[in-house]
């Protein structure tokens, strides 16, 4: 278990970390979500030990990364931002240093370096300068060096980043493979993501945690959760909106689209989560409305993590 | 902290990997090209090596303090100063290893790679074996005292590299301090102050000083004293290159 607790820390008269506390079991995979500038990236780092931390500490599977740093690194994989790789290694001169460093040596080196490789598509660059690959190879290079020994902790800042699409879905297929033995923490911007990859999201903001919750949770908070979008054929019919808002269950009616002989509906239900659905449907067909399609919202990740993050002080 | 086999495990990586990086790129040729045409340069020209008339290498190591002086902060500067700005510092200091291992590890590949251009020089002796007999005892200290010299040089840039992302600025400072290093055992320098200074002031500026050591050392008296000068200015430069590289607030 990654447990952090009260992790604070301040470059000169910044704060960047403002006490933040949370912890991650084995089987989860967390998304660190959050502005440019929030404090992810040195949250991370004081994670794996590279900043010392101004205040509070992190504890690794039982080890403390300020007092007993070693055993605790030792568990851990990380990327961090911008995969910094030694440009004048070769691919699997730079692995085997790594894997030398985790301490593999001899046969189960090279058979775990040759595997790593092969996971990542990386073998055909295998015998390729660093500085000469492409920034999403030299991305994947760095993300092999962090799961070539595999740890019990994977620390990954922004693992997508650079990636092509496919590379992405395959990034995070590996991520959720590999879930059940691990735990995980990555960063990233992309919301789609936090719904396709992990079980929990925390969203910080100006160095807090603004928002601990499951993608699912977090999408509830959205305006648009439970609201129902309803397309239609044939001119918009007039008094329409108040010709719904006074169907029992909702609450407001408002016209999203017309056009091209088609309009679209946004229907606001009093209560999110019961439905009344079945009332629209009868209520349209009284009025012989040529219905095109229903659907029930979500609510968009996007539009809450603006909400969460956009003004720290309305909240 | 982890146990003994790990420590040398750790530290022959890291050397490894640095001395691969070395030998990898044209730096290290352009280095040893210019470090064996100076040294000819010098020793020929400027000292006279055959105008003299003399079997030694006298004539070859007293310009090394100057060689070093600029070469070895050249090999030095990258050190720290290409980690930090690339970033891989934040690899090296979060894989489980220690800051002694890492920053060892490193040093001891730079003063291997510049025992390897110490040790290209050897043509020079076959010469004075050709042109006379020379004492080869006083030649062997002069070896060794040219190599704890660069090793001196080499902890004082390693310590300027890790203070800054700038190899330039790096290169400035740790040539600046071994220029004092140098200076401070010179004549006029100890003349200066002889005049006014108390004597242990003056013996203390010129005891700091390499040259002082080295002109022992070089001439065949190979004193524990003169040793323990150099590897304890060594180890001062590396303990405070640690405690640098461990209270930087950036990458
Ligand atoms: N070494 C440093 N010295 C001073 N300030 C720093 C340092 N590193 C980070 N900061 C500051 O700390 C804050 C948080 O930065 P951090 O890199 O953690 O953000 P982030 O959430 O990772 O952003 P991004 O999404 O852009 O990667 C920023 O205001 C940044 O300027
Ligand atoms: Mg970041």
């Amino acid at each position: 278990m990654i447990e952090v607790r009260h992790l604070t820390k301040q470059f000169g008269h910044h704060l960047a970390v403002n006490d933040i506390s949370f912890s991650v079991e084995k089987r989860e995979i967390l998304a660190f979500l959050g502005p440019n500038g929030a404090g992810k990236s040195t949250t991370m780092r004081m994670i794996t030990g590279f900043f010392p931390p101004t205040g509070g500490t992190v504890i690794i599977d039982g080890n403390d990364i300020r007092t007993d740093s070693l055993a605790a690194r030792q568990k851990m994989g990380y990327l961090p931002e911008n995969a910094p790789v030694y440009p004048d290694m070769r691919v699997t001169a730079y692995l085997n240093f790594c894997a030398e460093i985790r301490g593999l040596t001899g046969r189960s080196r090279r058979d775990r370096v040759a595997e790593t490789l092969e996971r990542c598509f990386l073998t055909h660059v295998r015998d390729q300068t660093v500085s000469t690959l492409s920034k999403g190879y030299k991305q994947r290079v760095c993300f092999a060096q962090s799961i070539l020994h595999d740890p019990d902790y994977l620390i990954l800042d922004e693992p997508t980043d650079g990636l092509d699409p496919n590379q992405k879905h395959e990034v995070r297929q590996m991520i959720r493979e590999m879930s059940p033995s691990k735990a995980i923490i990555f960063s990233t911007h992309i919301l789609d993501e936090v719904e396709t990859v992990c079980s929990r999201a925390i969203i910080i903001a100006d160095g807090k945690v603004v928002a601990d919750d499951t993608p699912g949770g977090l999408k509830r908070r959205s305006s648009l959760h439970g609201t129902i979008l309803l397309t239609a054929a044939g001119p918009l019919p007039d008094d329409i909106c108040p010709y719904f808002e006074k169907i029992t269950g909702v609450s407001q009616v408002a016209i999203v689209d017309t056009e091209q002989g088609r309009f679209t509906l946004r229907i606001f239900p009093d209560d999110p989560e019961t439905s009344c659905i079945n009332r629209i449907l009868t209520a349209a067909n009284w009025k012989n409305i040529d219905i095109l399609s229903v659907s029930v919202e979500e609510g968009r990740l996007d539009e809450v993590f603006r909400q969460i993050t956009a003004d720290p002080e309305d909240a | 902290m982890h146990p003994k086999g790990n420590f040398v495990r750790i530290l022959w990586a890291i050397m490894k990997r640095e001395l691969a990086g070395y030998f990898g790129s044209p730096v290290a040729y352009v280095f040893l090209v210019i470090f064996l045409l100076l040294s000819g340069f010098f020793t020929f020209y400027l000292s006279r090596f055959f105008e003299a008339g003399q079997a030694d290498l006298q004539g070859f190591f007293q310009w090394h303090p100057w060689l070093f002086m600029f070469l070895v902060p050249a090999v030095a500067m990258r050190l720290w100063a290409e980690e930090r700005r690339l970033g891989t510092l934040e690899l090296l200091f979060t894989f489980p290893v220690t800051p002694t291992e890492a920053i060892l590890g490193k040093f001891l590949a730079a003063w291997c790679f510049i025992g390897i251009a110490l040790f290209l020089t050897f043509p020079l002796v076959l010469t004075t074996l050709y042109l006379g007999s020379p004492d080869l005892g006083v030649t062997f200290c002069a070896y060794v005292g040219s190599f704890l010299m660069a090793g001196v040089f080499l902890s004082v840039g390693s310590m300027t590299s890790a203070l800054t992302r700038s190899q330039v600025v790096s290169f400035i400072l740790a040539v600046v301090i071994c220029l004092f290093l140098i200076l401070a055992g010179f004549p006029p320098i100890i003349q200066m102050f002889s005049g006014w200074a108390p004597l242990w002031l003056v013996d203390g500026v010129a005891s700091i000083s390499v040259i002082t050591h080295f002109a022992a050392i070089s001439r065949g008296v190979l004193d524990l004293r003169d040793i323990l000068y150099y590897l304890s200015v060594m180890g001062f430069m590396i303990v405070v290159n640690g405690v640098i590289l461990q209270n930087r607030e950036s990458a």
